[in-house]
């Protein structure tokens, strides 16, 4: 009988429990929405890394013999070596004036890739002996809208050739590619292109060498020890340092991905199923003391405690059942939306799209005791009502005069005022949690459009504040500092500035990181170092510039040293003093003045590339002298790179941003409307207020 | 609702229902005490109408929720029968409650979200010897309204419910608390004559608070309170029909 009484409170206050359980169920929607594709990409990273063998180490090197293969493989714990040809070119793309460029990644001369296998979508793989055949990325081939047989221009050493694409294919390392010099995916200026070995290498006088090796570990050996057996073999044939799988471009990123939607699943969740929980507690509360006669009359008929405390708390289950069934629903539904998103993003060429059990009964256990904390300690009062106060009508609720009234501001308010006052401060605990639950909408309102504008933000920073510059060639190795009178001379340059990028190690007590150390003039006006305040400094004559994001890894602040490791040519150490702590919002980056940098290096005055400025009238003549320059291995568009970077933040964003103002909707309506109820209910006198004259405005 | 005019009798058991000795009750708000109960002695007949009169604060309300074992006794003693209630846990007087005692308040107390039988029913499912709900309701005549929620009976019809869910686990004995407070005297001469039925037909042991001296004249006896004491305990020779009875 009494679960019949509850389904009629229930069909009572459906309205307030479908509320709550709204807010409830968006938390564990975004909860079951984040970690189901958090395991989705984790499963389907795993299980592609695996099929198609990802590497767990991975080495670059100027020119080294073949038969270092044979030592590479003899290191204690590797399970396969993969020495390949790696090369960066510049496109000429039929139909499209400016510069592509492209990575050339050599295939083995038979059978398939040992590591880095490919999964050939359509076509396939060059023929041995045909030089010109290639097999392109997916993300290319689509962007440019490339079937088999079509061709493509490239700069290979000096000589253009023409490439025919005979198949499509997609890998595990370059599931996210982004071009060098950029932020963002670019698929039209930059691609993967895989050729056979021997075509590669001939061309860059590589025949029976390699610049390029990945190799896989056994389980359970440590990789740090490979990496630096690895390091000593190549160290005499100019590695530039090998690195672990999280270092790797394409894997930091995906890995990034996925902490983020743990956090989101950590973090978010808890404001919904806070605000839940509290919801709960007032509104149960609220029933326990309009039904305390009730209450009172059941334990005086003869009902235990422990059933009339079941009896409100099967209310509370209800709530969650239903919130854990819409949630869980919402949920997985979304997270199928977001795999297809992140599929799409990261080009998985298989997505495992799964629901998952675990994830489930973790959000059932999270809602369950969510709506433990908020109906058990109302509950609890209920249980423990003496059955005597069904003989007694309640007294009214104590008010006392509080400080409103010893300031003298009651005086100025007349009696409805009053009462409002009277009626926030005599319960200031569930008041300031109402304008907490309500704050936490707003909150997640505030946060989700900052993004909107925070992405505006970074755009202005990034594209007019910092670098300004059009165009930035990188060359394929450094160059005299003379090239630069060349670069000047190339047609429709306008300004020409240089810069040295040198791969290296920092390390700072026992962390580390690598990162390139970008060396600029000490006054820039395309390249511009922006301190906190986003003002352009000048780079001091001594000493390194980290960026925040730098100095806060490695723990390190203005004044302290850091050691820096040099991983090419000469691989010199020293310890800098760093000078300064600078802004940047994209990246990790750490700068110093050039001459000092070369000095570090113990080179003359060299330069790895230069930023233009360039005229855009003549810019179809330079598109084509830069194309047939073979010193210049990679052209980074900036002007091209904020479209795509707008695009791919706008898809993602938007859809972020609907989902957070949704749930931040559910979250002002459930507080709003149950305080709301709360408020009427308990001034039931209102008739009365009605009665003595006050009208209802 | 017939038969009910059939004269009184005066049934007195040999062992007395209720028995307490020196009970005391103090209440505490605060600084303040309140001596509801100052050793009160007082023995309750099987089968007996006993008509508790006073006025407000007297003690009859404290008295009354001790027995039935809603509240427990700063000081004393009290007997139901042979059980010492004063012994019993929080559980073994919700126990007590559940077998024994039949409860009907001033303000009927029903759930508003049962029906008339559902609210009987209430207290027919917890019961070990229960009557069915709709004997319970036809016993006070209400057998056309089953039914019915609360809010569509009248104040009268209200507590006849109640008394129906009081009487329908057959309890030994039922408890009244000024049970025609709310109700105008026509509506509440139909109300006393269901509780002199109840006691006439199925023997129930009855206490009965009242303001009203008229309607005390039910009783077999009337206890009269005054400042948590009992000021005079008097048989009753002849218990008048509740239909005689006007105020």
């Amino acid at each position: 009988m009494l679960d019949r009484k509850m389904l009629r409170d229930l069909r009572r206050l459906w309205s307030q429990v479908l509320a709550i359980a709204l807010v409830m169920a968006s938390g564990i929607a975004v909860f079951v929405m984040a970690l189901t594709t958090m395991r989705n990409l984790e499963e389907t990273r795993d299980a592609y890394y695996e099929r198609y063998r990802f590497p767990d180490v991975f080495a670059h090197v100027k020119r080294a013999p073949e038969s270092l293969v044979a030592r590479l493989a003899a290191i204690p714990g590797v399970n396969a070596v993969a020495p390949r040809v790696v090369v960066d070119v510049n496109l000429d793309v039929p139909g499209m004036s400016e510069p592509a460029s492209a990575r050339l990644v050599s295939l083995p001369r038979r059978g398939a890739p040992l590591l880095n296998d490919l999964f050939l979508q359509v076509g396939r793989l060059p023929a041995p002996r045909a030089p010109d055949e290639m097999v392109a990325a997916a993300a290319f081939a689509e962007a440019h809208a490339l079937q088999t047989g079509d061709a493509i221009g490239a700069i290979i050493n000096g000589r253009k050739r023409t490439l025919t694409m005979v198949g499509i294919a997609q890998s595990p390392e370059f599931l996210y590619t982004i071009p060098p010099g950029t932020l963002m995916p670019d698929n039209r200026h930059f691609g993967i292109l895989w050729l056979g070995h021997d075509a590669l290498a001939s061309a860059y006088d590589l025949s029976g060498a390699f610049n390029d090796v990945s190799l896989s570990v056994q389980r359970g050996v440590p990789v740090d020890d490979v990496i630096a057996a690895v390091d000593r073999l190549l160290a005499p044939y100019g590695g530039i340092g090998a690195y672990a799988r999280k270092y790797q471009t394409s894997d930091f990123f995906l890995s990034g991905e996925i902490d983020e939607l743990k956090l989101m699943a950590r973090s978010i969740p808890a404001i919904f199923l806070a605000v839940a929980a509290f919801l709960l507690n007032i509104v149960v509360s609220r029933l326990i003391a309009t039904e305390r006669e009730q209450v009172g009359l059941l334990k005086a008929v003869g009902y235990g405690s422990t059933a009339v405390g079941l009896h409100y708390l099967k209310l509370v289950f209800v709530v969650v059942l239903v919130a854990t069934v819409v949630g869980s629903a919402v949920g997985t539904y979304l997270a199928g939306v977001m795999t297809n998103i992140y599929g799409e993003f990261f080009d998985f060429p298989l997505l495992l799209k799964q629901v998952h059990g675990a994830v489930l009964s973790l959000a059932i256990t999270v809602g369950v005791v969510a709506g433990l904390v908020g109906g058990v300690t109302a509950v609890w009062r209920a249980v423990q009502l003496p059955p005597a106060e069904a003989m007694r009508s309640p007294a009214p609720t104590a008010y006392y005069k509080g400080w409103f009234d010893f300031l003298g501001i009651a005086r100025l308010l007349r009696a409805p005022g009053r009462m409002v006052i009277r009626h926030l401060t005599r319960w200031p605990f569930r008041s300031a949690l109402t304008s907490l639950g309500i704050a936490m909408a707003v909150a997640l309102l505030v946060s989700a459009l900052h993004w909107l504008d925070s992405i505006e933000m970074l755009i202005e920073v990034q594209f007019e504040r910092q670098a300004r510059q059009d165009i930035t060639l990188t060359f394929v190795e450094p160059l005299s500092a003379s090239a630069m009178t060349d670069v000047a001379a190339l047609p429709g340059v306008l300004a020409v500035e240089p810069y040295r990028a040198v791969p290296t190690m920092l390390r700072a007590g026992h962390r580390s990181r690598r990162e390139a150390i970008i060396g600029l003039r000490a006054v820039n006006d395309l390249s511009r170092v922006l301190d906190t305040n986003l003002r352009p400094i000048v780079l001091p004559k001594q000493g390194l510039v980290l960026s925040s994001t730098l100095a806060e890894a490695l723990a390190v602040s203005a004044g302290d040293i850091v050691s820096v490791e040099v991983l090419e040519a000469r691989r010199t150490r020293a310890d800098v003093r760093v000078a300064e702590v600078i802004e940047s919002y994209v990246g990790a980056p750490a700068y110093m003045e050039i001459a000092t940098l070369n000095a570090l290096l113990r080179e003359g005055p060299q330069i790895s590339g230069a930023n233009l400025i360039v005229d855009g009238f003549k810019i179809d003549a330079l598109y084509d002298r830069i194309k047939t320059t073979p010193m210049i291995a990679g052209t980074a568009l900036l002007s091209e790179a904020v479209r795509p970077l707008r695009e791919t933040l706008a898809e993602t964003i938007t859809i972020m941003v609907t989902f957070y103002v949704g749930f931040a909707s559910v979250i002002a309506f459930g507080v709003v409307y149950n305080s709301a109820r709360i408020s009427l209910s308990e001034r039931a006198r209102v008739g009365c207020d009605a009665g003595v004259g006050f009208l209802a405005r | 609702m017939a038969d009910l005019d059939m004269g009184v009798a005066t049934p007195t058991g040999t062992l007395p229902t209720f028995r307490t000795r020196n009970l005391t009750k103090v209440y505490r708000t605060g600084d303040v005490e309140v001596h509801a109960l100052r050793g009160v002695d007082l023995d309750i007949g099987e089968s007996e109408i006993v008509a508790l009169l006073g006025p407000s604060g007297s003690g009859k309300s404290s008295l009354l929720n001790i027995i039935g074992g809603l509240d427990t006794p700063s000081d004393g003693e009290v007997f139901f029968r042979d059980l010492n209630l004063t012994t019993l846990s929080a559980a073994g007087l919700t126990r007590y409650r559940r077998d024994n005692v039949g409860f009907v308040f001033q303000f009927y107390n029903l759930i508003p979200s049962l029906t008339a039988r559902e609210n009987v029913e209430l207290v027919t499912e917890l019961a070990k010897n229960p009557m069915r709900p709709e004997e319970a309701l036809d016993l006070v005549d209400l057998s056309n309204r089953l039914d019915h929620f609360p809010a569509q009976l009248s104040g009268g019809e209200q507590q006849r419910v109640a008394i129906a869910r009081a009487v329908a686990k057959r309890p030994k004995v039922l408890l009244c608390d000024e049970p025609t407070g709310a109700l105008d005297s026509e509506t509440g001469v139909l109300v006393l004559e269901v509780i002199e039925r109840v006691n006439r037909e199925l023997g129930t042991t009855c206490a009965l608070i009242t303001h009203n001296a008229s309607i005390a004249a039910m009783g077999d006896r009337i206890v009269r309170f005054f400042d948590g004491q009992i000021a005079s305990d008097v048989r009753n020779a002849s218990r008048r029909p509740p239909r005689e009875i006007e105020w």
